[in-house]
């Protein structure tokens, strides 16, 4: 079945389109973040080092696995943007980031909450802690240079820039544990090697990290709509959408 | 993965404040988002509508 991709990069089609798939990822988000706990709370056993302290990896590391993924995401929805010029590509950047911020604020403070009990310290300005809250500054950075300038246009470019040359952190953030051995642990999962925990932590944790991901893509979606509306208000389209409404 | 008892669960294992304490502050930052989510498209549809009625007055 062929679709053409470019009929849905017009906000047109795609308001009501992503309307009706919004409800269906914020349940599977739902879903699966009810499995996910379940798992995460009653079958995962006891840490042997750590006891139930490491509970707490099961936010943690999906929270930072998706502050990275949604950070590549966004810089690349703002790099088309740039490039193609299209209105969709950058309002999906704009959409992304909040959420990114979000999930990179909670792998911080959950890893705070971890380190205390693991390490007898809140923070310290080791190499995965201090790239990762650059990556909270990006965010926040990109955020407000797009709100700062009024024209839309230019605010995506800048936005688009600033997204890209940060994106350079992101390798930097997973790299750290192997380029600078400072306090925080290596990973524990890789694709190139066996885990190095129980089936199932892993799996309360990828599952964990799915209803993550379907919860980043309804709340984008979401905003990515709202953002349509603002930006094509006088546009045909948006005042029907209005007075069906109304 | 047997608790025995629900205090069990809740301590868990003398850490319970740091594990609560992370998901408590999980689950703020997403009802947080949620909600200004929701409010950003509240104030966004009155203001819009209220445009395009005034638009159509004039």
């Amino acid at each position: 079945m062929a679709i053409n991709l470019f009929k849905f990069s017009s906000p047109a089609t795609f308001y009501p389109v992503a309307g009706k798939l919004i409800p269906a990822f914020y349940g599977l988000a739902a879903i699966l973040t009810v499995i996910g706990l379940y798992l995460s709370f009653f079958v995962a056993p006891t840490d042997a080092t750590q006891g139930e302290v490491y509970r707490i990896i099961f936010i943690h590391v999906p929270a930072a696995w998706m502050s990275m993924f949604i950070y590549l995401m966004m810089a690349a929805w703002a790099g088309l943007g740039l490039i193609l010029n299209t209105r969709l590509s950058s309002m999906m950047a704009q959409a992304l980031a909040p959420t990114g911020a979000m999930f990179t604020f909670v792998a911080l403070i959950t890893g705070a909450f971890w380190g205390k009990p693991a390490w007898g310290t809140w923070w310290d300005w080791d190499a995965r802690m201090t790239s990762e809250l650059i990556l909270l500054f990006l965010y926040i950075g990109y955020m407000s240079l797009t709100a700062a300038i009024d024209d839309v246009r230019r605010a995506d470019k800048a936005g688009a820039i600033l997204a890209l040359v940060g994106a350079v952190n992101v390798p930097i953030i997973y790299f750290s544990v192997k380029w600078w051995n400072t306090l925080h642990q290596g990973a524990s999962v890789s694709l190139i090697r066996a885990p190095s925990m129980a089936k199932t932590m892993l799996l309360g944790m990828l599952i964990m990290a799915l209803a993550a991901w379907m919860y980043t893509i309804a709340v984008a979606l979401s905003r990515a709509r709202l953002i349509m509306l603002e930006r094509e208000k006088n546009s045909a389209w948006v005042q029907d959408v209005l007075e069906k409404k109304s | 993965m047997n608790w025995g008892s629900w205090s069990n669960f809740f301590a868990m294992g003398g850490r319970g404040f740091y594990v609560w304490g992370a998901y408590l502050i999980t689950l703020i930052c997403i009802v947080a988002e949620l909600g200004l989510l929701a409010r950003h498209k509240r104030t966004l549809r009155q203001r819009l509508t209220q445009m395009l009625r005034l638009n159509k007055q004039s």
